[in-house]
């Protein structure tokens, strides 16, 4: 059936796999009509995309550096898009995204702005030249423009803090859905999901990756488009729902003035169980001060632009030309879920809250909405809960109670899809999380095997002794992510945001101006790392323990403060010390050329 | 001055045009969320969460590529764009 050049192949492979993969959701339907248990179709519709994974894993085994470091460099501009997208839409965006949505309306949704603004910043300021460096990791480029083992070592620590922080996230989000779909406790899903994902990075490095993660963002679409075009559909709310909504939205402001925003108690919300919220915050309406909004879609902006394990994709692709449009196509692949998410927030609202709706439960006795068996179910999950505080029988809109997790993994059923959804939305969930953390366990193992162990303990080291290292290090920091995971410290949200912030405070100057400010020396990088990490750090850590913070910057933007930290240290460094040598001019100018050959390859 | 430089200084004119179109719909308009939100937007949303569910994001994916045809441009214009096809 397929003949020739795998690469040459790809638009037929993977269409045969999309063809595949939408028999199999046929498949499951027609079980379920059959008689099909719902836990059956949990556990194969999450066993078996897992298993086509590992199996494009081994297949794209290797032993070449190239190969193993950026995927041989031949990955064509849209199927890095969609592998960046995986890589970067993380079970966060996936599970979550749309439950804060619902819940905090306008000021979260500076998150939408922030996490697609920052491509702009990487497609101009960094990806092409980068790409023209010829780097296997990002700290190389680092240590080559700037010069000295410190730099090297410094980005490595950065980018550590910053991708680790955020892969416990995923390896917990991982366990959390093999949990529900295979049924067995968290503890030991957790190592499960780690397993899953090394299957598909350990043999083939970032080849494997990358062809695992094109998979991993097919199933995840399908899994998040079809449900929200379903529900629309269903509810009458308009066949194409992102142009059809505007009435729904409306709808749900007058339902808020009708009801109002009924402040509880604090002894009344001592009994809701923790986790969950009501519906507190305006739909549609502006319900954040300016600098609120704006102070976190940048710090998100620049928090993209400076997390390596995003940068590494545009390292894979051909050419310097190549990677300036990947970089389009990896945001346009990333806008089809995300104008997806505010919109299944608003058929999630509306169905739950609207009293003409045959779904609505505001508005009934509560005896009547606790006998509907989806609440039964999702109550059971510690995702929903009711509660009459003010003794009148009826439920009230500050009465209802839901997990953010719900809106993404409940609204399904509440809507009255079939289970065979439910399966396909578990597997969407987990391809996430497993595509993001695969994409940054290997840039942090990635970058300890290259830059600490290659470049500066053993230079001499043959390749295959440095695929050795830099597998068993995979493995490590795949088991210390996942043993930090299981003692599930911060909310999967929290630990994703500081990981921006973290990569900003640190990386996102030296990196902006080593390209673009040729007077940018060793000495100010070393500054601008070290203080802006350093700072940032500290400001969190103040924050956390009670300090008021200044400027309005809060836990969730202080790379605000590390980066403009960062940023000043750097350039008065920079200008009290010496300027860099001629030789490593001459590399910025030829860095700032597309043609001609890489800065690496060179030496 | 040398092409080179002539090329430098076309690409960061770009640069510059770049994220001024960036800093607008990622920033300046937030700055009148609530005045703009009272305003009607495409499809009948309101104007400010229209841009935070799909304008700026949409506008974002058009501007990349649009910057990266101009930058090839200005490559092919000095000579310095790569051989071969992506």
């Amino acid at each position: 059936m397929i003949k020739g050049n795998f690469i040459d192949n790809l638009p037929k492979v993977y269409g045969i796999y999309t063809g595949g993969f939408l028999a199999f959701i046929i498949i499951m339907a027609i079980g379920e009509q059959m008689g099909m248990t719902s836990k059956t179709i949990g556990i194969c519709f999450v066993a078996f995309t897992v298993a086509i994974y590992a199996i494009i894993g081994y297949l794209s085994r290797t032993a070449q550096a190239d190969a193993y470091y950026v995927a041989g460099r031949q990955v064509p501009t849209v199927f890095n898009g969609m592998a960046t997208a995986a890589d970067w839409m993380s079970g966060a965006s996936f599970v979550a995204m749309a439950g804060g949505i619902y819940f905090k309306g306008y000021g979260y949704m500076a998150l939408l702005v922030g996490w697609t603004g920052g491509y702009v910043l990487v497609a101009s300021l960094l990806a092409p030249y980068l790409r023209k460096f010829g780097c296997y990791t990002v700290p190389d480029f680092i240590g080559t423009r700037y010069g000295g083992n410190l730099t090297r070592f410094l980005a490595v620590v950065v980018l550590t803090v910053a991708s680790f922080t955020y892969v416990t996230a995923q390896i917990n989000a991982t366990g959390t859905i093999a949990s529900v779909a295979l049924d067995i406790p968290f503890q030991y899903a957790v190592y499960v999901g780690l397993v899953s994902i090394l299957l598909c990075s350990m043999l083939g490095g970032m080849r494997g990756v990358t062809w695992t993660q094109v998979a991993q963002y097919i199933v995840l679409i399908i899994a998040y488009l079809l449900p929200v075009f379903w529900i629309s559909n269903k509810m009458g709310a308009g066949f194409f729902p992102h142009f059809m909504l505007a009435d729904e939205v409306a709808r749900i402001g007058e339902l808020e003035q009708q009801f109002g925003f009924v402040k509880n108690s604090a002894a009344d919300l001592a009994n809701v169980p923790k986790g969950l919220a009501g519906i507190t915050k305006a739909h549609s309406a502006v319900n954040a001060t300016p600098w609120a909004f704006i102070s976190l879609a940048l710090a998100m902006m620049m928090g993209t632009a400076s997390l390596p394990h995003v940068m590494m994709r545009y390292f894979t692709t051909p050419s310097v030309k190549a990677a300036r449009k990947s970089v389009g196509w990896s945001l346009f692949f990333i806008f089809l879920l995300y104008s997806s998410a505010p919109m299944l927030a608003t058929l999630s609202k509306l169905s739950l809250i609207d009293p003409t709706l045959s779904t609505g439960i505001i508005g009934k006795s509560i005896a009547d909405v606790q006998a509907i068996d989806w609440y039964q179910n999702w109550n059971q999950a510690n995702l929903m809960f009711v509660s009459d505080f003010n003794g009148n029988g009826t439920l009230e809109l500050n009465e209802f109670f839901m997990g953010g997790k719900a809106v993404v993994l409940a609204t399904p059923e509440i809507a009255g899809l079939p289970y065979v959804i439910s399966g396909l939305v578990a597997a969407g969930g987990m391809a996430a999380a497993m595509s993001t953390a695969d994409g940054l366990i290997l840039a942090i193992a990635n970058a300890i095997s290259h830059d600490v162990y290659y470049k500066i303990i053993d230079p001499k080291a043959e390749t295959a002794k440095r695929l050795v290292v830099a597998r068993v290090l995979l493995v490590v920091i795949g088991f210390a992510g996942a043993t930090i995971a299981a003692m599930e410290i911060q909310g999967i949200l929290g630990s994703v945001i500081w990981a921006f912030d973290f990569a900003m405070s640190g990386l996102f100057f030296p990196l902006v101006l080593g390209v673009w400010w040729k007077r940018a020396n060793r000495e100010g990088a070393i500054a601008g790392m070290a203080l802006g990490l350093i700072s940032g750090m500290g400001y969190l850590i103040w924050v956390r323990n009670g300090g008021s913070g200044f400027l309005g910057i809060t836990q969730l933007t202080f790379g605000i403060f590390g980066s403009a930290v960062s940023l000043v240290s750097m350039v008065v460094v920079s200008l009290i010390t010496s300027e860099p040598s001629a030789a490593t001019q001459r590399m910025v100018d030829e860095v700032r050329v597309p043609s001609g050959r890489s800065i690496i390859g060179k030496q | 001055m040398s092409k080179q430089q002539q090329h430098w200084e076309k690409t960061r004119g770009l640069l510059m045009m770049t994220l001024a179109i960036w800093f607008v719909f990622s920033i300046g308009i937030f700055l009148f969320g609530a005045e703009m939100n009272e305003v009607g937007g495409p499809f009948g949303y309101p104007l400010t969460y229209w841009f935070t569910c799909q304008g700026s994001l949409g506008i974002f994916v058009i501007l990349i590529f649009w910057f990266a045809n101009r930058q090839e441009k200005i490559d092919e214009e000095f000579g310095f764009s790569e051989r071969g096809d992506d």
